[in-house]
């Protein structure tokens, strides 16, 4: 890449939101806001290259973005746009999607927030997220999740539609409401590294450009609510499970199991920020704050992980009271089973294997329900049960990575038998 | 200001006591739906409210042919029906959701949010 196309993917990268962002307030259109940005900097890859980059590439960007955005809208004068327009050149008495308050005054939050309304499904939320926020286009979003490019497409146009059409406030939740807000837009960062983490589908194991995004916006998202202990835990959690990522896919493309990954290949710098984010929030707690919540507890679970210089040495003991803390807030039979695997590191496979088969309804069609429970069989040498197990793992599991692993599983404990 | 239009769907068969398992239970619902029409019309939000009959009482009509055409009973079978509806005005979705929920828990039914066309939706429709 030359030095103007790398500098284009990194402003790009840097101020794509804040430029969509400050459009979308000042016309209080998503449309014009994303059009204008795209043009924006589709001017910028033509001019730089000859001209050079910017002193001021945002500033810039905006300019540019805004006098695309006043041309659209004089082109477009069948409405009530002379009106609209003359509020318009002036920053300051832009009407907006919707002008009251919130306790917070910045653009990107406020974008966010519109992008992950609730009234929006949340497949919508987080394809909304990747576009506006993000600067994805729809045809990385739609790879990414494996739909067809038009349907995303159409998904995206639709959320839109439903924004415009039913005034869904372009602000930040007052106060009382942004708790629950906020859980709506963490939410939808989980998913998007989740996705990249563990890909549901498709031919790679991991996809670093999505968990890259996750935390990205996640950053973004802690840097606007500073003090929200929950996005903290998020980041953490994220940092500490991407710190892991080289070491989870063997060369061959199998994922590797927490236990058999070699540790030195976890990035050091990555544990050291999620650990001390931990610390922080453990500090804050300590000092009487709110008490940790679902991702606050799964990142303290994470640092434990990786505090230990090998399995030997994991302090089960710590992330068993962190789980029997996690059970309480979050009663699902996922949380249940992750927490069966710990009681089978301090009792015994046996006691593990008894919590995970009263799993067995509502887990049925989930892989790692499967897996557990075959990982658990193979260590009580209840081999021919084990074999049927990785079976039933196998078939569920979308991603390859996984499946290379399990049926290696599988095939170990088969020939044993 | 945007106009929203919030649906009460109920089951379509009716009891004794329409849509509530007693009388005591319906006077209840019906004494805390007036207190939610009150607070509409004093914060300015409301336009117009009602309940409708059972929809055993509706009448469809298609009078796009020659001769119109009648049909006794609702337009689409189903098992849950428009019970009521109230139009209200809000500044904005958050808003008409936050009074959807109090009328959902006065009227103890489920209540869907739709926006009016507003002028601008129908110039886009007519592709101007």
């Amino acid at each position: 890449m030359t030095q103007v196309a790398e500098a284009i993917t990194r402003v790009h990268h840097a101020e794509w939101s804040r430029v969509v962002a400050g459009l979308a307030r000042r016309f209080g259109d998503l449309d014009v806001a994303e059009d204008a940005a795209a043009e924006a900097f589709a001017v910028a890859v033509e001019r730089w290259p000859v001209g050079g980059v910017p002193v001021n590439p945002g500033a810039w960007l905006t300019t540019v973005a805004s006098r695309k955005a006043l041309d659209r809208l004089r082109r477009e004068s069948h409405r009530d746009t002379k009106q609209r327009e003359a509020a318009m050149l002036s920053d300051e008495m832009a009407p907006g999607l919707g002008t009251a308050p919130g306790p917070v005054a910045d653009d990107r939050l406020r974008l966010i927030f519109t992008c992950c309304h609730p009234a929006l499904a949340i497949p919508a939320r987080v394809a909304l997220t990747l576009r506006m926020l993000g600067g994805l286009s729809v045809a990385e979003i739609a790879s990414a999740f494996l739909v067809q490019e038009t349907t995303m497409a159409q998904r995206i146009t639709r959320a839109k539609a439903k924004i415009k059409a039913a005034h869904i406030p372009y602000r930040v939740p007052l106060a009382a409401d942004i708790a629950d807000r906020s859980a709506a837009v963490m939410t939808v960062l989980f998913l998007i590294f989740n996705e990249g983490y563990l890909a549901s589908g498709g031919g790679d194991a991991l996809r670093v450009d999505l968990t890259d995004e996750a935390i990205r916006l996640t950053r973004l998202v802690r840097e606007l609510l500073p003090d929200d202990g929950e996005v903290a835990g998020l980041l953490a959690l994220m940092l500490l499970t991407d710190a892991r990522h080289r070491a989870r896919v063997s060369a061959t493309g199998e994922l590797v199991t927490l236990s058999e990954q070699d540790r030195d290949l976890w990035d050091a710098g990555l544990i050291a920020e999620g650990s001390s984010l931990v610390r922080e929030r453990i500090a804050a707690v300590a000092a009487g704050g709110p008490s940790p919540g679902r991702f606050q507890l799964l990142a303290a679970i994470n640092a434990v992980h990786t505090a230990a210089a090998s399995v030997d040495d994991t302090d089960w003991a710590q992330i068993r009271t962190l789980y029997d803390r996690l059970v309480l807030i979050d009663p699902s039979p996922v949380v249940a089973l992750n927490r069966a695997v710990v009681i089978a590191e301090i009792d015994g496979a046996a006691a593990g294997l008894r919590i995970v088969d009263g799993l067995g309804e509502p887990l049925a069609a989930y892989h790692a329900f499967h897996a557990t429970r075959a990982d658990l069989l193979r260590r009580l040498s209840r081999r021919e049960e084990a074999v049927a197990a990785y079976d039933l793992a196998i078939d569920l599991a979308g991603n390859v990575g996984e499946r290379a692993y399990l049926r290696r599983r599988r095939d170990e404990v088969a020939g044993d038998a | 200001m945007p106009r929203y239009l919030m649906s009460v769907h109920g089951p379509a068969d009716r009891g004794e006591f329409g849509d509530y398992p007693s009388k005591q239970d319906m006077e209840q619902a019906f004494a805390d739906t007036g207190v939610f029409n009150d607070m509409l019309e004093r914060k300015g939000y409301f336009v117009f409210a009602d309940g409708l009959a059972p929809v055993a009482t509706a009448t469809t009509v298609d009078g796009q042919g020659a001769a119109p055409v009648l049909h006794d009973g609702p337009y689409l079978e189903a098992k849950e029906h428009l019970g009521g509806f109230w139009i209200i005005e809000a500044p904005d979705l958050d808003v008409a959701l936050d009074l959807a929920a109090q009328g959902s828990k006065a009227c103890r039914g489920i209540v869907e949010v739709r926006p009016f066309m507003s002028p601008v939706d129908a110039e886009d429709l007519m592709g101007q």
